[in-house]
């Protein structure tokens, strides 16, 4: 008994104790995949536009994650089409086609302009240099209808982590941040400024900085007025 | 000190009686041994090696680990993609599990199940979804709720939104 307690003294003389040593079966050159939640302020928001439309269309950009399905098709009774960005990221990342991205985004979505209720943008502008976000934020600013909304996240501290995240909506004011590799890192986060320009078209809503170092953002288009 | 191996002993036996029974005798077996009107619903098996072309309806609850090419018809009943499903039709019933792959829009009155390993490439419509973590799904659903929107809250700006110019913010909040 006293030779097990002597060991971890000695092993503790050799340098501080690891979090997640006791976990070390994981592969680790495999990027952790963490799991956090976060109140969430501009959810209810994004929620409170689309209830009074009929059959909403919304258009999420992150990667298919199951409970956000049945929670907007529960809540809104709604169409969801998933266009998994992040993905396409990674493929001009992999091809070495970064440059094409701003073209490749700016034709990537086939809905009819003005169509879409609402867009859940997550995260993924961070992602994008500045032709390439102009690009995608061009696009979806066609595809909204008018008095459509768009919730975007926007990181408001440099983190160098090469992860994405999947936004998992636990209920209306709580979201679940579970990371995944990505091939691309998070680029030089936007300031409130260029943000609002990128999305020229729009009119900010609602802006909330979060603890979790992400600024939450609702954007409305204009109504057509009579 | 040789106890310990001898007490470990009865532990293999019963890992051997799920090996020795594949799947669809498994299946075949419950029905014969009771009476159809105890198991209330029946059950059909589409085995790995079958192949479809065209068009396949019917009135019972069916599992698929075959392959199917066209148009499945179960509007009543239970469709199941095994793993080993693979399916490239239109797809009609009340509720739809996938275990396997789909490609083509499926249309359920009750439930969609995409389980883990589960892939559909197509439009799913059904007032419920399910997507496990781990499935593949592309394309998009529709949930829309029959007689829902009428108690549907008014759409429009937040209480006390003067419709403010583009660009410039509503409200800001911070430390939310």
């Amino acid at each position: 008994m006293a030779d097990a307690r002597s060991l971890t003294d000695l092993f503790g003389i050799l340098g501080p104790r690891r979090v997640g040593d006791s976990a070390a079966t994981v592969d680790s050159s495999v990027t952790p995949v963490t799991e956090v939640s976060y109140p969430t302020q501009a959810l209810q928001k994004f929620l409170r536009c689309l209830q009074g439309a009929d059959n909403p269309l919304i258009l999420d950009l992150g990667p298919v994650v199951g409970n956000n399905v049945t929670f907007f098709g529960e809540h809104l009774g709604c169409r969801i089409r998933v266009e998994d960005v992040a993905a396409d990221i990674d493929q001009h990342v992999k091809a070495g086609k970064l440059e094409q991205l701003p073209e490749f985004l700016a034709g990537r979505f086939t809905q009819a302009p003005g169509s879409v209720d609402g867009i859940l943008c997550w995260d993924i502008l961070d992602y994008l240099d500045r032709p390439a976000a102009q690009a995608l934020a061009t696009a979806l600013c066609r595809l909204l209808k008018p008095d459509g909304c768009l919730l975007g996240l926007f990181s408001t501290a440099d983190t160098g982590g090469q992860v994405y995240t999947k936004y998992v909506v636990v209920d209306e004011s709580t979201l679940r941040y579970r990371t995944y590799p990505a091939l691309r890192q998070r680029q030089r986060s936007l300031l409130n400024g260029d943000i609002i320009k990128l999305f020229k078209d729009l009119r900010v809503s609602d802006s909330f900085l979060m603890k979790s170092k992400l600024r939450e953002m609702l954007f409305r288009k204009p109504a057509l007025r009579a | 000190m040789w106890k310990r191996d001898e007490s470990v002993k009865p532990a293999t036996p019963p890992a051997q009686t799920p090996a020795a029974t594949p799947s669809a005798p498994v299946a075949a077996a419950p029905a014969a041994s009771e009476p159809r009107t105890q198991l209330g619903r029946d059950n059909v098996n589409i085995g790995k090696s079958i192949i479809i072309k065209g068009e396949l309806s019917g009135s019972e609850d069916l599992t698929i680990e075959g392959h199917v090419e066209g148009r499945i018809d179960l509007k009543d009943n239970v469709l199941t993609i095994g793993p080993n499903g693979k399916i490239k039709a239109e797809v009609f019933a009340k509720a739809v599990v996938v275990l396997g792959e789909v490609t083509g829009n499926v249309t359920a009155s009750e439930k969609v199940d995409i389980r883990d390993n589960g892939s559909v490439d197509g439009d799913i419509a059904s007032p419920r979804v399910a997507i496990a973590e781990g499935a593949h799904f592309r394309g998009a659903v529709d949930m829309q709720r029959a007689g829902a929107k009428a108690q549907a809250k008014p759409a429009g700006p937040a209480p006390g939104s003067a419709a403010p110019g583009p660009g410039q913010p509503q409200t800001q909040k911070v430390g939310a």
